[in-house]
């Protein structure tokens, strides 16, 4: 039988970690992508579009992300092609993620006053240009501490993906685990290192946000 | 595409799914309500209590707050146990939630107790009320009534998020789809089911919470 010595367990834990890191930043930045393109049809003027983008938000902030990770799984595969966790996983966060990042957004979006609004349209700008001139370098200001505060979400939500088979931190952990009969130990230092991945982001969201109301405060 | 959805298994495995169903309910009921209360005793310690007390809690909610609820489940159930504290897959799964909750509900709550005007403390001790007394009758409803939609979210995300106690074999819904589609080979359909199902009991939660908040909080607008 190997000996695992605890630089064993710290290293292959660590290495592990780079799968939790690449699949939290690709769910991030694709759910950010994607949350842009729900929030703008949830504020939409036509009332189908916001309608459908609303049915969305509520679709996946209402259910289980682990249910969403098992769809994705499932159902990818009924279409035909074998389904690697990965994608099944990466597939199933962008969409979670966009549907709380849209929301958040669309909160920072609607706090910017009304007359913004009127005052842009008075000068004849598009919606478009009105959002990309006006509303959007207001909006996103507001904006950036929730949206820090909500990637430690991701980065805990990338957690659920070793159920369906995506070797992270979390399936390291529990694969150490068997291994070495310790999981009070493994399971301490895997929890040790994802709170040293979201501590950091939850403290810079309070940062931020503090800097944020002395500059409101201001006005 | 040659797949036909099939959901005539449902009848069959209906006692199932119902059993998972109370599993997920009795987790939410009791794990929303202790929850709630450690939230409130962290709370008071964080923003009232003794000062000795103040680093540990703080401690206890970061540390919470920063790791995943999967991770918490899996060091109390697996871990713990080589502490000598041996639990069942249901009390583990209660416990996870409850201190998962209780982190959760501390911050939202001790938000509503910092908000609370300082005139209201002075009131309640001019009225010769203790620290406790004040507390109790003058800031904290007002407080819960302030973060009540905030909290009522934080269970609803809780409750779906105790779908990982499947994980280590406690019998809620997801354990139940689980079950079901390792027998009916119809893994798709069923975690449907099981979605559509954890939908429908999310919207009756929040329902069931903003009821309860209008009973707990009569009077809306005096507690401003």
């Amino acid at each position: 039988m190997i000996e695992f010595t605890y630089w064993d367990i710290i290293r292959n834990l660590l290495l592990a970690t780079r799968w939790t890191i690449l699949l939290s930043l690709v769910s991030f930045i694709g759910g950010g992508l994607v949350g842009l393109i729900v929030m703008s049809m949830r504020i939409s003027k036509n009332r189908i579009v916001s309608a459908i983008a609303r049915g969305y938000i509520e679709l996946f902030q209402g259910t289980p992300l682990l249910m969403q990770l098992f769809l994705a799984f499932f159902g990818m595969a009924l279409l035909g092609f074998t389904v690697p966790a990965w994608l099944a996983a990466g597939t199933a966060l962008i969409l979670w993620t966009a549907a709380f990042l849209s929301e958040i957004w669309r909160g920072c979006v609607q706090a910017i006053a009304k007359g913004q609004w009127e005052a842009s349209a008075s000068l004849a700008m598009s919606r478009f240009e009105q959002m990309r001139y006006v509303i959007l370098p207001q909006a996103i200001r507001i904006a950036i501490p929730p949206t820090v505060g909500f990637s430690v979400q991701v980065v805990k939500g990338t957690a659920l993906t070793s159920i369906i088979g995506f070797i992270e931190l979390t399936r390291a952990g529990t694969t150490l685990t068997n291994a070495t009969f310790q999981p009070f130990l493994v399971y301490g230092l895997v929890a040790l290192i994802y709170f040293a991945l979201c501590w950091p982001l939850s403290k810079s969201s309070q940062i931020l946000e503090r800097r944020l109301n002395v500059s409101h405060n201001r006005h | 595409m040659g797949y036909q959805l099939n959901f005539g298994w449902i009848p069959q495995y209906m006692p199932v799914l119902l059993h998972g169903i109370g599993i997920t309910i009795y987790l939410i009921a009791v794990g929303a309500v202790a929850g709630c209360i450690l939230g409130i005793v962290c709370a008071w310690t964080r923003a009232l209590g003794p000062v000795w007390a103040r680093p540990p809690v703080a401690a206890y909610v970061e540390l919470i707050r920063n790791t995943p609820f999967m991770v918490q489940l899996f060091f109390i159930f697996f871990g713990l146990p080589s502490l000598g504290v041996q639990m069942n897959e249901l009390q583990a799964a209660t416990l996870a939630m409850i201190v998962n909750l209780g982190a959760y509900s501390c911050e939202i709550i001790r938000a509503g107790i910092q908000a609370t005007p300082k005139g209201q403390f002075e009131a309640g001790a001019s009225l010769a009320m203790s620290r406790i007394q004040t507390f109790r009758h003058v800031v904290l409803i007002p407080a819960l009534q302030r973060i009540w939609p905030a909290l009522s979210s934080q269970i609803v995300i809780v409750m779906l998020g105790s779908a990982v106690v499947s994980q280590v074999a406690a019998e809620d819904l997801t354990y139940a789809a689980n079950f079901i589609q390792s027998r009916n080979f119809r893994a798709f359909e069923t975690y449907i089911v099981a979605t559509v199902v954890y939908l429908g009991l999310s919207i009756l939660l929040r329902f069931a919470l903003d009821a309860l908040g209008w009973v707990l909080f009569p009077r809306r607008k005096a507690a401003r």
